[in-house]
């Protein structure tokens, strides 16, 4: 068991110097959601009234209301960040070390899961304590529970990364995930807009919506937000990281070997 | 004993043969040089004998263990020299090392003991504080070698070990290749420059997937020279 606890502590200790090195990614994951918060939604709130709906026991801002999908922004911007510097890895070597360990492959992905998650929490957390000074501000305890499902939230989303990982061959094609993962996980949910008014819009769109992994991450994170639990929300999330994590583990099994075709 | 063996190895990215029923073993604590020129299969048998890719057929065995039985005994007991780098330029070679050390679940004082002993072995032991950046190609080549080396493995994998460095520092990492065969391990060197050869070195030849030749490298070249019967064999003649 030390062996394995001693692999974790390696692997997220080198995820966070990683990140100590790349500032500059750090100020960019911030500046996107800030951007979103303090220029958009300022613009945005005139535009769209917002009706009571929980976990809300009142009128809200509509900044008020995009904070827990700009978290989940964060998230799936380093789930693929992370993604990325996966494919990196694996042109570089560094990835083959790692599935070249030991240890179980399945662990030492879950690692590399659990430290990039870990770091993107704590730019959530730096997100959420800017939105503050600016005074878009939660319950004070919904900060505390708001952990667990970032965590669960961010564990989805990496998950996701680690597939795609494992699918894409060539950082060339990473332009394709924007366009093809990004864009259309963080319109099509509950971030920007409640699904009841997207309903009125087009009951095919909210549909869609309605099943996407990333709608029920964010509702899971507003619930959280104001100390409340979404069972729902949390059962989809919790599933759609199972099936993401059982899908990647199947794309680095080297059976398939699609690891290091390169090579 | 055998220190490393692969029997009926066949691999195919589609239509493509990479390999056709390569075998070969190689005893313990013998450097073997295996020989191919680009495009010979010799990247493709590397991530079989390391499990980046599993074969549908054949076996490999790594000191006793079974790859595909007991994979992680048969890791355990693997070194790996990749030929991309496998260092965090951002880092530090110790913290290189470190890092590598615990993904074989070494830590605390039995991974800097190995640590300072492995970068001693390689007359690193005054970069350990050095950024791998900031390192030359040969200090680079040296670093990612002490790493294979930190978890004692009985059987060293190099693939293309020297590529990119001047005939002095490939002449000594050869060298001492060659040293740590005398001192017990078994080494499966891959290469495409017969100069990297010695004749009492174990060889095998592989060309379009398939193995031309094993044995010694001096009963190989016969009364030609090795890059002669080399080229003569692959039919690649300059």
């Amino acid at each position: 068991m030390t062996a394995y606890l001693t692999a974790l502590h390696a692997i997220v200790l080198r995820e966070a110097l990683r990140f100590i090195h790349q500032r500059e990614r750090f100020v960019a994951a911030l500046v996107r959601p800030l951007v979103w918060l303090l220029v958009f939604a300022a613009g945005f709130r005139a535009a769209l009234g917002l009706s009571i709906i929980p976990p809300y026991q009142t009128y809200i801002t509509y900044e008020t209301y995009i904070v827990p999908g700009l978290c989940g922004m964060i998230l799936l911007f380093n789930g693929m960040q992370s993604s990325l510097s996966l494919v990196y890895d694996r042109e570089m070597g560094s990835m083959k070390l790692l599935l070249t360990s030991p240890l179980p492959r399945g662990w030492l992905l879950f690692c590399k899961l659990l430290g990039s998650t870990t770091i993107s929490i704590l730019q959530v957390y730096a997100f959420l304590a800017i939105a503050a000074a600016f005074d878009i501000k939660m319950p004070g305890w919904g900060y505390v529970t708001a952990l667990p499902a970032l965590l669960v939230a961010g564990l989805m989303l990496g998950a996701l990364g680690l597939l795609l990982s494992s699918f894409i061959k060539q950082l060339e094609n990473f332009a394709g995930v924007m366009n093809f993962v990004i864009f259309p996980m963080f319109f099509l949910s509950s971030a920007l807009y409640p699904l009841w008014k997207m309903a009125e819009s087009s009951e095919l769109l909210h549909d869609i919506c309605a099943v996407n992994p990333f709608t029920h991450a964010v509702e899971l994170i507003r619930f959280a937000l104001y100390a409340e639990l979404n069972p729902g929300a949390l059962g989809w999330t919790l599933m759609a990281a199972a099936v993401f994590a059982t899908a990647a583990l199947i794309g680095y099994d080297p059976a398939r070997a699609r690891i290091g075709r390169r090579g | 004993m055998t220190g490393l063996e692969a029997r009926g190895l066949s691999y195919s990215y589609g239509t493509k043969r990479a390999l056709d029923d390569v075998s070969f073993s190689v005893s313990s604590g013998t450097f073997c040089a295996l020989l191919g020129p680009n495009g010979a299969g010799k990247s493709t048998l590397f991530n079989l004998l390391t499990r980046l890719f599993v074969a549908p057929d054949g076996q490999i065995t790594i000191a006793g263990h079974d790859l595909r039985q007991s994979p992680r005994a048969a890791l355990a007991q693997l070194g790996i020299v990749f030929q991309q780098t496998t260092l965090d330029m951002n880092l530090t070679v110790q913290q290189n090392l470190s890092y590598f050390a615990a993904l074989h679940g070494l830590s605390g004082r039995a991974a800097r003991s190995r640590i300072e002993s492995a970068l001693d072995q390689l007359d690193m032991r005054e970069r350990a504080g050095e950024k791998a950046r900031t390192l030359n190609g040969g200090h680079r080549r040296r670093t990612e070698i002490a790493r294979a080396l930190l978890h004692d493995p009985s059987v060293l994998l190099l693939d293309e070990p020297t590529v990119g460095l001047d005939a002095a520092t490939r002449a000594s990492i050869t060298d001492y290749a060659h040293g740590l065969a005398d001192e017990g391990k078994t080494i499966l060197w891959a290469t495409h420059l017969t100069d990297e050869v010695q004749p009492d070195d174990d060889l095998v030849i592989l060309h379009q997937a398939q193995v031309l030749a094993t044995g010694k490298a001096r009963d190989i070249a016969g009364d030609t020279s090795l890059q002669e019967r080399f080229l003569a064999l692959t039919g690649t003649g300059a």
